[in-house]
């Protein structure tokens, strides 16, 4: 039998998957955040609370309405990023002028928020949500056997991660975006609506933030305490990547989920703080992280 | 202005010094209890805000005062974290003068609280925490450990399994201060029966995704995988275990399951597991009864916990009411003289190295087709008598026990 490390290959393998398939939802929630704090400037705190509120209204969908999975997966991310506009419109609209550190605070106080609400609705046990019909059972690959939910959850998100990487980066609208950001006088002197645009951008970027939630609801228990678990990680990934680095933060997102899978089978113990560690790291040897430009 | 201040204070003052004469028994001229549990991370539905309303009701059922004297709770959240809890605790002890320390989840946090007690020299209860070493290696005078704890697990659920033909066990372990305690009496039983342990995997508190260690698990090879942690964790261990089909070629044992995790989790994915359990709500009249009143309250069944909480706190009381005071000494020395007997415990009795002994009970979940309703989850398969489950006094490693 073949061995790497002194785990067979096939174990390896198994894990270097279930490593991709965290790495997912760490690219498609830094991808968010590197889309606001890119574009807005705003260190976004309330993005892991937005995930959890995909999560949550995935799980409301169906238990209070009736609607399946799939409605979820498109609906959910509409009302967060509705919810999103709001934010932006009504709070963090004001705080453009004055340091980042206000966007965070106004942030973080959102994220206490929700989660008190959440928490003093449904307790933090949290609440079940089946897979989708169509996505049950798993496939035998060989050296592991996959269900086929992780199986959707990778393509989804790499589908959605690089789809935004095309926008931004390589269409009209995206370059737009990037201008309004660069110089929004002489954006809006053509005629762009850039405050519009801007409002738009962090509810796009807080929608990817409840599709992650929905991709997750049925794989996670549904808590109040899902989100923070996670949005420490997912900063971290960003910081690694380069803030505001859009390929950086797909790239780092499913190689650090990688990394922190290998690390569960090496040594487990360090499977938590793992991504931390290469964050020092990667700040000493390159403070403006792995893809992020120096200013 | 002044003047009139500082005579209003010298005469609160005056007032203070004449009333802490009048009974001397209670220091302070008040009973203050200081709680200190998870109030909003992974253990806070297991006793967090109900715990502490079960402490309320126990105060309220005691009438709110002691011969007159006031009948205080504070409490605080401990985050999951040593420091954290020690820091408040210290300043409870020297600035709010709180003459009993209650020790809610986590093990970690109960051995760091045990300490500062013992040091202080006032009664800790610890009711949510599991480690036997609490009444075990770290062992204190002031100590009693109330609902359960990580050998009556091991001894109940693991030898329950054993006997049934699981013998090769693999852990997944919460890694601290608990799971481990609760892996090493495991495995320790598991070993005495024969058994055989293939290995173990310590996962972070608070892991979000376990599939990584459960395909660990599952090419160990081993029958059984025993869940030695949580909470949350357990809800997400056997949520992935269930999705990655672990259950084919092994078995579940949740060595610590809680009636929320079940609520939490349904039965089609519970149903069939057997656990060791200290108190359920629908066991008899007493405690049906008690759980309706709190219900009305939390809106949620009490966890074993959450009874012991009051039971706990019922005791404390009514060894104030009896000896007229509440100095730590002489409350212990009551504690450790009187059996236990009230909704949570039959016959129970708090012995010298701080254990409250009292019987536990093997469980198994229902299926679907076997519940009535939400929280009519458990079968009782077994008494396990306390003397039986719990350390011996013989086998016990407390200093306090003189061999």
């Amino acid at each position: 039998m073949i061995t790497i490390f002194g785990i067979p290959l096939q174990a390896f393998l198994g894990q270097l998957l279930l490593g991709l398939v965290n790495g997912s939802f760490y690219a498609i929630l830094s991808l968010g955040l590197a889309v606001i704090f890119g574009l807005l400037n705003v260190i976004n705190f309330a993005h892991g609370a937005l995930y959890m509120f995909g999560a949550f209204l995935a799980w409301m969908g169906l238990s209070y309405f009736g609607l399946n999975y799939w409605v979820m997966l498109a609906l959910a991310p509409v009302i967060v990023g509705l919810f999103g506009i709001l934010i932006e419109k009504f709070l963090l609209k004001h705080l453009y002028k004055l340091d980042h550190l206000y966007g965070l605070l106004l942030t973080f106080g959102i994220t206490l928020l929700m989660e008190g609400l959440f928490r003093s609705f449904y307790g933090v046990s949290g609440q079940p949500y089946s897979t989708p019909e169509a996505l049950r059972g798993a496939t035998n690959l060989g050296f592991m056997v996959l269900p086929n939910y992780r199986a959707w959850v990778v393509l989804a998100s790499v589908v959605v991660c690089l789809v935004t990487w095309f926008v931004i980066e390589r269409t009209r609208l995206g370059a737009l975006l990037r201008a309004g950001t660069e110089n929004p006088k002489l954006v809006e002197a053509f005629g762009v609506n850039v405050p519009l645009m801007i409002t738009l951008t962090y509810a796009f970027g807080v929608a990817l933030a409840g599709f992650a939630g929905v991709l997750a609801a049925p794989i996670l228990q549904i808590s109040p305490l899902m989100g923070s678990n996670l949005i420490i990680v997912v900063f971290a990934v960003v910081v690694i990547g380069g803030m505001g680095s859009i390929l950086g933060a797909i790239v780092t997102g499913l190689g650090l989920g990688v990394i922190e899978g290998l690390t569960k089978v090496f040594w487990p113990e360090a499977s938590s703080t793992v991504v931390f560690i290469i964050m020092a790291i990667v700040l000493l040897l390159r403070p403006a992280g792995l893809f992020g430009k120096e200013k | 202005m002044k003047l009139r201040t500082l005579s209003a204070s010298l005469m609160l003052a005056g007032f203070g010094l004449v009333s802490q004469s009048a009974l001397a028994n209670i220091s302070d001229d008040v009973i203050r209890i200081g709680f200190i549990t998870d109030m909003a991370s992974v253990y806070s539905d297991i006793d967090g805000a109900g715990g502490i309303e079960a402490a309320r009701m126990a105060i309220a059922d005691a009438g709110g005062e002691i011969n007159g004297k006031k009948i205080e709770l504070i409490f605080a959240d401990h985050q999951n974290k040593a420091d954290v809890a020690a820091a408040k605790a210290r300043e409870w002890f020297d600035q709010q003068k709180i003459d009993m320390l209650m020790g809610g989840t986590n093990s970690g946090v109960n051995l760091a609280l045990a300490g500062i007690a013992a040091e202080k020299k006032k009664v800790f209860m610890a009711v949510g925490a599991a480690a036997s070493d609490l009444t075990g290696s770290q062992c204190s005078p002031y100590t009693a450990h109330w609902a359960y704890d990580t050998v009556a697990l091991a001894r109940g659920t693991g030898s329950a399994i054993v006997k049934a033909g699981g013998k090769s066990w693999y852990f997944l372990t919460a890694d601290y201060a608990f799971g481990h305690a609760l892996e090493r009496d495991t495995a320790n039983v598991v070993k005495a029966a024969g058994g055989e342990i293939k290995g173990q995997v310590r996962a972070p508190l608070n892991s979000a995704d376990f599939s990584s260690f459960l395909l660990q698990a599952q090419s160990s090879g081993a029958q059984i995988l025993g869940l030695a942690n949580a909470g949350g964790d357990t809800i997400n261990s056997i949520k992935a275990a269930n999705e990655f089909g672990i259950g084919k070629t092994m078995k579940m044992a949740g060595l610590l399951i809680f009636i929320n995790d079940i609520h939490s989790l349904g039965l089609n994915v519970t149903q069939g597991m057997q656990f060791t359990d200290g108190w359920y709500w629908d066991q008899n009249d007493e405690t049906r009864a008690w759980s309706a009143k709190f219900e009305a309250k939390v809106k949620r069944k009490p966890s074993m916990v959450q009874a012991g909480d009051y039971s706990a706190v019922s005791y404390y009381l009514q060894a104030v009411k009896a000896t007229g005071s509440d100095d730590a000494d002489t409350v212990m020395k009551w504690l450790k003289s009187t059996k236990i007997n009230d909704m949570f415990a039959k016959n129970g009795y708090l012995r010298e190295d701080g254990r409250m002994v009292h019987d536990m009970f093997l469980m198994e979940v229902k299926k679907p087709s076997e519940s009535k309703g939400p929280w009519d989850y458990y079968k009782q398969l077994a008494v396990l008598p306390g003397e039986s489950v719990y350390t011996t006094l013989a086998e016990s490693t407390c200093k306090l026990i003189k061999k």
